[in-house]
């Protein structure tokens, strides 16, 4: 018996690492992703000048060795709030898009299996809160609890919910409709097993690029709310809040409100490349 | 003169030839079927001959189609040829129709772009055409979307699509496999007819010997993606020459309905199927074959005649059937 | 040494129609049928005859709707999980599709051990699973492999391997050999006649082949939109086939002939 010439554990681990590194989209968005959370990581502990730091005698100042992006109206160091924004953006990216996964991939999953009414009516509640936007969620949200940061955790979080359902969902159907999840109640293996050994293995990494798809639409939802002063109070900074205190120097200073603008840009380019890559990674193994 | 003339016809994923040298005719209103395990290169003969092969696959070498080389033609020759004079019919036609659009909006269509008929004339030309492809109430299928339809219903809508476009060549592509046996004779007999009415050419794929042995003529044996037998269904199935054909005879035959066969072991052929690229060079057969000598470390030259065989060891042409 | 190994005793099933309607599907009407314990028995029919619906029952993976299921005399329809073990560990699957039969991420090993670990099989593992491939011609170094490295034939004895894990009584085998060549599906079939005899099997062999039952089975059932037409020993249903079903069955299956030339 000939088996099909293939290569072993060890190779297999190799040629994944190199199907990574050979993605663009996935270098790139690794890359990205990675120098911002390395940032915000170094914010927490240094950062050139403290971002409260006001500096009367330095305001709207130009880029220069001592600010290398230069001050804001109130002296602010901008390079150095652009750091500190950034640990807002990953806290609110982050919690809101785990807050959204922790909630949406159970009910997703537990819908994909139970096809009685309760699932119907979860997936028909998924769909109304589908319909209901994010924005306007969040200003509901202000107005009950008062703007900040968590206000904006919580309605982006519950706005994601519905996608995860979905996605979760119609993945986890195609993995509970093959044979070996059959083969498996069979042999008595329950539900709980089969999911953390085949539903979860074969839908991860589906939900790792929806994750990383909504971290992106995320950071731009809390700019957004940031920008209408529904979400992060100032004087804390996070890109949202900068842009709009920047805009009203446009025109003598444009470059006051460009680095907050790159910032987002990049930010969102980032996850949605990371997000891209590992669809594209998942679909050149053919599914497997 | 032959319909259809392949020579050489080689199909090459960058380096690696999957298909090799394939050379037959099939002439006007004849029927050949080509048989082999997976992985043999007989779907991408088909393919290569529809000129649908994709961007990764490079054909080479000729095929003539009614003495117009189609190698090398551009697309949009290709595609108006596809609909106007060769027909192809897949495995699972569920792939092959629009999920949106009801079937009797399907076959109009094809209509007016092939026969070029008016929108209403093509609508009632797609419920006869329906009708023919035995729908008991063609109005009411026409409403229909595929997925209304069951496996064997959405196969005969293909088919009707098929001979919509009034095609001198149908190339079917394992069109019963997926079918229940039943419905599976059902359709070869529509296939049977239609063919016959049309008077057009038909190209069967099929790794089920006994499936094409009741509506061809001819039969091809691929192995390899290389041709290594043909002849006529009678000079195949009394007379297998090359040991792979004579070993899926073989098999073919040893469980079938009216054998008693309970208790004994199946003849069946040692190993399996390699991968593409992993074929030994020479013979691809010469490493599961029982004949296999040192001259099969190079591939044998094709004979010439109407029942040709590529092997160095053949079987004798009086042996009696399926002794092997 | 005879007996039921499994029984179906009047047994319905429906399902709820799809959409709001309060219809109800009938999958299987009145099925009642006997798997004789050492007896290969084929049940035969075409997609919509139920017989996939059969096959969930007795592995007690469905409840029927009516009727009752037995497994050694015992009824084990409505019995609770925890009370199967035994059967678990006794009737084991086979499925149709060598790609959605193992699990593509896992390794052949996981998959073999699998069945012995959710079943609390206290074996050597790994010798185990050498056995396992040893017994259906798969060298030991396949453990480390993951499924999509195999073709469609050798899928299929993995899956066997698998269902062989457990030490079963009864293998079910659902279309086990319906998506392979037919070279292939010789192996597969030479495959599982030597091991009912080497493990002492009682095989349930569910196909739409006429032919292949005929070959493997010594009785057969055949399943017509969900209800059981004609049963018997497969060399009488053969020579004189009671049922216009079963007639038209046998004539619709392809015979190797010079069809064109001769008829």
């Amino acid at each position: 018996m000939t088996l099909l010439a293939g290569k072993v554990d060890e190779a297999q681990r190799r040629s994944a690492f190199r199907r990574w590194r050979a993605n663009p989209s996935a270098l790139l968005g690794t890359v990205i992703v990675g120098v911002i959370a390395l940032t915000a990581l170094v914010s927490l502990v240094w950062t050139p000048y403290g971002p409260l730091a006001i500096d009367t005698n330095h305001t709207l100042s130009a880029m220069s060795a001592s600010h290398w992006l230069g001050t804001d109206e109130y002296g602010r160091d901008t390079l150095s709030r652009l750091m500190a924004s950034c640990k807002i953006t990953m806290y609110v990216g982050g919690l809101s898009v785990l807050f959204a996964t922790a909630i949406g991939l159970p009910l997703g999953i537990w819908s994909a299996w139970n096809k009685g009414w309760v699932s119907q009516l979860i997936l028909r509640a998924a769909d109304v809160l589908y319909g209901f936007p994010a924005l306007l969620a969040a200003s509901l949200f202000a107005a009950a609890f008062g703007a900040s940061t968590n206000t904006v955790v919580l309605a982006i979080g519950i706005a994601y919910i519905p996608v995860f359902v979905r996605v979760t969902r119609s993945a986890a159907l195609v993995i509970l409709n093959a044979e070996y999840v059959l083969a498996a109640l069979a042999y008595g293996r329950r539900p709980f097993a089969i999911v953390r050994k085949h539903v979860l293995p074969g839908i991860g990494s589906i939900i790792v690029a929806q994750m990383s798809l909504l971290f992106s639409i995320a950071v731009l939802a809390e700019s957004g709310l940031d920008y209408l002063g529904l979400g992060t109070a100032p004087p804390n900074s996070s890109w949202g809040t900068m842009l709009q205190s920047a805009q009203n120097y446009l025109s003598s200073d444009a470059l006051l409100c460009l680095w907050p603008s790159l910032a987002i840009v990049l930010c969102v380019l980032g996850f949605s490349l990371l997000s891209e890559g590992v669809s594209e990674l998942r679909d050149e193994r053919g599914g497997r | 003169m032959a319909l259809l003339k392949l020579q050489s016809l080689s199909v090459a994923h960058g380096d690696l030839d999957l298909v090799s040298d394939v050379s037959f005719d099939v002439h006007a209103g004849e029927r050949v079927g080509i048989i082999g395990e997976s992985g043999s290169g007989k779907s991408l003969t088909a393919l290569a001959i529809a000129g649908l092969l994709g961007e990764e696959l490079r054909s080479r070498g000729s095929v003539h189609f009614d003495g117009e080389e189609l190698i090398g033609a551009s697309e949009r020759h290709l595609s108006r040829l596809r609909g106007d004079r060769i027909a192809m019919i897949f495995q699972e036609p569920m792939t092959a129709l629009t999920p949106t659009k009801r079937v009797g909006v399907q076959i109009g269509e094809t209509l007016r772009i092939h026969r070029g008929v008016g929108r209403r004339a093509s609508q009632i030309a797609a419920v006869e055409l329906l009708g023919r492809v035995e729908f008991s109430d063609p109005q009411r299928y026409a409403r229909m979307y595929p997925h209304e339809l069951s496996g064997g219903q959405r196969q005969r809508v293909m088919i009707a699509l098929a001979i919509a476009g009034d095609p001198d060549l149908i190339l079917a592509d394992e069109p019963t496999t997926a079918l229940d046996v039943t419905v599976q004779r059902k359709i070869l007999e529509l296939l049977d007819r239609l063919v016959r009415e049309e008077n057009c050419a038909l190209v069967l794929i099929a790794h089920d010997l006994a499936v094409v042995s009741t509506i061809c003529d001819r039969v091809v044996t691929m192995y390899g993606g290389r041709v290594v037998e043909t002849g006529s269904v009678a000079d195949i199935i009394d007379h297998p020459r090359h040991p792979y054909t004579a070993a899926l005879l073989a098999t073919s035959s040893a469980i079938a309905v009216d054998v008693e066969s309970r208790g004994t072991v199946l003849p069946s052929i040692p190993g399996s199927v390699p991968s593409a690229g992993h074929f030994p060079g020479g013979c691809p057969f010469r490493d599961r074959c029982s004949s296999a000598t040192s001259a099969c470390l190079e591939f044998p030259l094709m004979e010439s005649g109407s029942h040709r065989v590529a092997c160095w060891h053949p079987l004798d042409e009086n042996s009696e059937r399926g002794s092997r | 040494m005879s007996g039921s190994e499994l029984q179906l005793v009047g047994v319905s099933k429906t399902y709820p129609s799809p959409g709001w309607g309060r219809d109800e599907v009938a999958a299987l009407t009145d099925v009642s049928l006997d798997v004789v314990r050492g007896q290969s028995l084929g049940i035969v029919g075409e997609s919509g005859s139920g017989k996939s619906t059969l096959a969930r029952l007795l592995l007690a993976l469905e409840q029927p709707s009516a009727g009752r299921v037995l497994f050694r005399d015992e009824q084990i329809s409505g019995r609770a999980e925890r009370d199967l073990r035994l059967f678990r560990r006794s009737v084991q699957i086979v499925f149709q599709d060598p790609m959605s039969s193992l699990d593509p991420r896992m390794k052949i090993h996981d998959i073999l051990a699998e069945p012995l670990r959710a079943l609390g099989v206290e074996v050597d593992e790994a010798e185990r699973v050498r056995s396992l491939l040893e017994s259906v011609e798969l060298p030991p170094s396949a453990a480390k492999r993951c499924a999509f490295q195999f073709s469609g034939g050798q899928r299929q004895r993995i899956a066997i391997a698998r269902a062989l894990g457990p030490s079963p009584s009864v293998l079910i085998a659902d279309e086990a050999v319906s998506a392979l060549d037919v070279s292939v599906r010789a192996q597969i079939l030479n495959l599982l006649s030597s091991l009912v005899t080497d493990f002492d099997l009682t095989l349930v062999f569910i196909s739409h082949d006429m032919a292949v039952i005929r070959h493997l089975c010594d009785a057969v059932a055949v399943l017509y939109r969900g209800s059981i037409v004609e049963t018997g020993l497969t060399s009488d249903v053969f020579r004189s086939p009671r049922e216009a079903y079963t007639q038209e069955l046998l004539a619709a299956i392809p015979r190797i002939r010079a069809g064109r030339g001769r008829d």
